[in-house]
Order: structure tokens, then sequence, then C-alpha cells
């Protein structure tokens, strides 16, 4: 399952808003075909460790490796060029531009001439989306927004797909088809998924790993099922997301 | 009638120039949310730039019409163009990401700088060009007896708005259909996310400064050959024009732009054919007024209903 180098590997890794330190030197590692996932709570700092990796905000110390290469200092477009890709928190669809736009902005680095078939694969994975090609993106509900920007974010043919919070306010319905298409894609095509998730449950559940973020540091890393299994864990992140599953 | 068709005529003509120069404007508040003061400058150094280009064509003896037209289009597209660039550059982009004010501030003394640097280098008295460009198409004969005057739609007036019309088409095409024209969009609407899907956003944002002055350039061209006359001032009245045009229209909207510059060119032409020469610029400005009052957001610009 793991290989012996990481994809992407953060090393003590700082992040500061100003002078607000936002990440405390934060070590993670994502191996090539793993489902990874950073759970904490509101404010831990998973979305500043997510836009980190992407280049903006920078890191101020500690290095970013992405396959061999430190993309620590480079511009967030070049970072994005190199088969990285990221569905950003609140979705950030463009609004003035149809679902068929955005699905070609996301296509916008991949120069090997495969938009067609990037095209039907994200609508056979979200055939929503292709009854509502020509509709504006602004006027998306919620879930078909985070579909576009899952699918958006596949266009590119990553080889790290970065998900922060694709769940976030949808029905559980819509969240169970989301985890559903991640876990299909990870099987059927290795794809690596870094996924922010405050549904700690299902994430813990769908994910080989998992790292726990406190106040900007990285408190504990295990396999899913090991950090469900912890009481810390349950405590703080699981009650919630357990009786929502319950039910 | 007659009278009101000529008057028809001159306001498309003047309305084409205004609206080339407000697009620069709209597509420049659209990305960056700024309004760039220097741009109507760029215009300004645009006909300078067309003016040199004529006469050194015409000292060294080349005499086709339309080489030397293309020539003055293409090179004073191309040098107003880095012009616009630099300005982005040296005024515009280390500013950004500092308080709202400060690149209106630099844009001023931008707009300043370009004005005094021409009339240094090129004087400040009206610098005129022999007219290339003469005759036209009778449209109505005139008649003495009820006094109707002769209606012409000159060569000049055909270039114009022909020349208008095929630029803004292309463009909107450009802007709509190409890959370039959505990574442009994409910047305006969220330029975080555009990043985010590799899109270099500072490069984006210096190619609409460009495109912006490659069309003013287009109307500085025009403007020379029409008026015959220009100074280092052109660029404020007209700039100051082409922005009402712009708001007129809905700032950040490129049809609104082109509509509303042909509004503003029929509403100062009538203005002057019927009211008086005077006042004409005082008809601009009200309209402006009068729009940021009771249409904030144009005619075109109508803020969309939108979920994010
Ligand atoms: N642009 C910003 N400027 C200043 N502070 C910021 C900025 N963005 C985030 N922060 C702060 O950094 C800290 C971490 O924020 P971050 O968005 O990374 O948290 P998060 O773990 O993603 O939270 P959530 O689960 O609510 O999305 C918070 O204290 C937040 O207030
Ligand atoms: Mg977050």
């Amino acid at each position: 399952m793991s290989g012996p180098v990481p994809l992407l590997y953060t090393r003590g890794v700082e992040t500061y808003y100003g002078n607000i330190i936002a990440l405390r030197g934060v070590d993670i590692a994502v191996f090539e075909g793993e489902i990874v996932t950073l759970i904490g709570a509101n404010g831990a700092g998973k979305s500043t460790l997510m836009m980190t990796i992407c280049g903006n905000p920078q890191a101020r110390t500690g290095q970013i490796v992405f396959d061999g290469e430190d993309i620590t200092h480079l511009p967030t477009h070049d970072i994005m060029s190199r088969s990285i890709a990221q569905s950003p928190e609140g979705r950030r669809i463009f609004p003035r531009m149809t679902v068929m736009e955005n699905l070609q902005m996301g296509a916008m680095i991949s120069k090997n001439g495969t938009f067609e078939e990037d095209l039907n694969r994200v609508f056979d994975l979200f055939p929503r989306l292709k009854e509502r090609q020509h509709q504006r993106g602004g006027t998306l509900s919620g879930g078909e927004q985070q579909m576009l920007a899952i699918a958006r974010a596949l266009m590119s043919r990553p080889r790290l797909l970065l998900l922060d919070e694709p769940s976030l306010g949808l029905a559980p319905m819509v969240v169970k088809q989301i985890f559903q298409v991640i876990h299909e894609l990870n099987r059927s095509e290795g794809l690596t998924v870094f996924l922010v998730e405050q549904n700690a449950f299902h994430a813990l559940r769908l994910a080989h790993r998992g790292y726990v973020m406190v106040n900007g540091k990285i408190t504990m890393t295990g396999t899913g099922a090991e950090l469900l299994a912890r009481p810390e864990v349950r405590a703080a992140y699981l009650e919630g997301g357990r009786q929502e599953a319950a039910q | 009638m007659e009278y009101f068709v000529q008057q028809l005529i001159n306001g498309v003509t003047l309305g084409s120039i205004y609206g080339l120069i407000a697009i620069g404007y709209t597509m420049v508040y659209g990305i960056i949310g700024m309004i760039n003061f220097a741009h109507g400058d760029i215009f300004m150094v645009g006909a300078f730039i067309a003016l040199t280009v004529f006469l050194i064509m015409l000292a060294i003896g080349v005499t086709a019409l339309p080489l030397i037209l293309l020539i003055v289009l293409i090179v004073a597209m191309l040098f107003t163009s880095v012009w616009g660039w630099a300005v982005e550059r040296i005024a515009y982009r280390p500013l950004r990401g500092s308080f709202r004010l400060a690149p209106l501030i630099t844009a001023i003394g931008m707009s300043i700088a370009l004005q005094n640097f021409v009339q240094l280098t090129q004087g400040a008295r009206v610098k005129p060009l022999p007219p290339q460009i003469q005759g036209g198409v009778t449209l109505m004969q005139g008649d003495a007896e009820t006094g109707a005057i002769v209606v012409q739609l000159s060569y000049m007036q055909i270039i114009i708005i022909v020349t208008t019309v095929v630029l803004m088409t292309a463009f909107s095409l450009l802007i709509a259909k190409t890959e370039l024209g959505r990574a442009q969009r994409a910047c305006e609407q969220d330029p975080k996310m555009a990043s985010l899907l590799g899109v270099n956003v500072d490069r984006t944002i210096s190619l609409t400064f460009v495109m912006g002055a490659a069309l003013a350039a287009v109307a500085g061209v025009m403007f020379l050959l029409y008026y015959g006359v220009i100074d280092f001032y052109i660029g404020f009245l007209a700039g100051v024009k082409a922005f009402t045009a712009a708001v007129l229209g809905g700032i950040g909207s490129l049809p609104g732009a082109m509509l509303g510059g042909l509004a503003i060119g029929l509403i100062e032409t009538f203005w002057s054919g019927y009211f008086s020469v005077e006042y004409k610029d005082v008809a601009a400005f009200s309209i402006l007024a009068i729009t940021l009052i009771f249409l904030p957001s144009g005619l075109l610009g109508k803020p969309e209903v939108e979920k994010v």
C-alpha cells in the first residue's frame, strides 16, 4: 500500500497570518495511493495546512516536498501545475460561469488533449452535473456546487487530490454519495487523497490513515481504525458524527 | 431631418472612440476592482505614437495609404501596450493587497506623470497631422430652397465605425470563448481560486492592461485621423468621458462599455448640435452624476443573485 517515499510530506511547517501563528511545526506524509484524513476542531489550522501546501499563504519555515521536489517557495500556479488539485473550503465555484466553463477552468493545466475523456469521466461520477452543464455555477444548490468543486479538481487528472470539508452543509445522502466517489476513485484509479473533515466518523472509516490537529499542531496519528478506537478522539470529535451515522 | 441624421452619424463615430477606451476601464475594474485613471492618458500616448509613426512614414516617402494605416495601427498598438503594461507593473502591482485607496492615488500620479512626460517631450501646443483620408459618401443631397443640408458619411467615419465593430466583436469572442478569456473572467470572480487551478493571476492582470491599452491605441489612431490635431491633454477629457461611458453601461460589463460609449457619444453630439457646444462636457458629467445616484450599477451591470 505505502511506497517507501511519500508522494507529499511536510517537515516542521510553520505558517503565519501576519504575526499570528497558525501552524506550529506540522509534519505529515501522504503516500501514493493512500487516503489520508486530517481532523480537528474549528480553527485548528486544517484549511491553513491545505492552502500552505498550495503556496497561499507560504510556509514561513519548514519544507513541503511533492514527488521528490521542494515546492515550499513556488508560487501557487506553479504548484498546481504539478499534478496537485484542491477542492477548497467553501467550494469556490465561479458563480458567473456555467458548469461547463467551471470544468474547463479545472482542465486549464492539462495540456494532453484529454478534455472530452475527462469530462465524460466526471459526468459519469456526477450525472447531475451533466444535466446542469449550461447552468451558471452561482445558481447551483450547495450539494451540486460541492460536486462541481470535486469534479473541477478532477479535470486536471491530479496525482494528489486535496479535499477541504467536502461534506460541509450537505444532506447525509449527498455526503454518502461524495464519500462513495472518493472511495471509488481511490480504489479503481489509485488516486491519492488528502482529506480534511469535520465529519470525523465518516472520514476515519474511509481513510487508510489519519492525523489529528489541535491548535496548529499534529497531536495524534494512526490508521483510521486506530484513531476511531482512541477514547480521546471519540470524546473530542466523534460523538456528533456517530449519532448522525446511526440515524 | 437631415441635420438629425448628420448628428446621428457624428455621434456614433464619437461614441465608437469612447467605447474603445471604455473597454480598458471596464476590464481593469472587473479584474482588480480599481479605476485606472491613467487609462485616458494611455490613449493620449497612443495618439502621439501614431502621430510620430505617421510623420516618419510621410518623411521617408511612403505613400500607399492602406500600408501606412496598417503600420501605424500595429506600431501604435504594440508600443502603447508596453506603456499600459509598464504602468501596471510600476504603479499598481507593488500595491496589490494594500489599502484600496493606494492604487487610486498612484493611478492619478501616473496620469499626471504621463501628461507631463508628453508635454515635455512633445511640447504643450497642439500637434497637427495633415488630413490623410478625405471625401465620403453623400447620403442626402442638400436643397437650397428648403434649406436642407448635405448629409455626408465620410470615409473616415466609415473606417472608425467598421474598425470598432470588428474589434469589439473579436474582443467579445475572445473573452467569451477562449481559454485566455476564461482565465480573465476567473481572475475577476475569484483570483485565489483561479490560482488554485494553475492560472498565473499576475500575468493575466498584465494581459488585461495590455489589451485595454491596445484598444486605447486604436482609439488614439482614430482620434488623430478624425480630428487631425492632438495635444497632451486629450487623454483627460476623453478619459473622463470613456469612464462615464463605462459607469453608465455598468462598470465591469463589456457590452455595457460599448453601449455606454455610444450613448455618451450621441448625447454629446446632440447636445452640441441642438443646445450649446460650450456645455457639452457638462452634459457628459451630469450624466455621470445622475447615473451614480439613480443607477449605480449602470445599464447592463445588474448585480445578479448568487450563492457563494
Ligand atoms: N486569512 C486569515 N487571516 C488571519 N487569520 C486567519 C486567516 N485564515 C485563517 N486564520 C486563522 O487561522 C486559524 C486556523 O484557521 P483554519 O481556517 O486553518 O482552521 P480550520 O481548521 O480549517 O477550521 P474549520 O474547521 O473551521 O474550517 C484560525 O484561528 C483562523 O482564525
Ligand atoms: Mg477549514
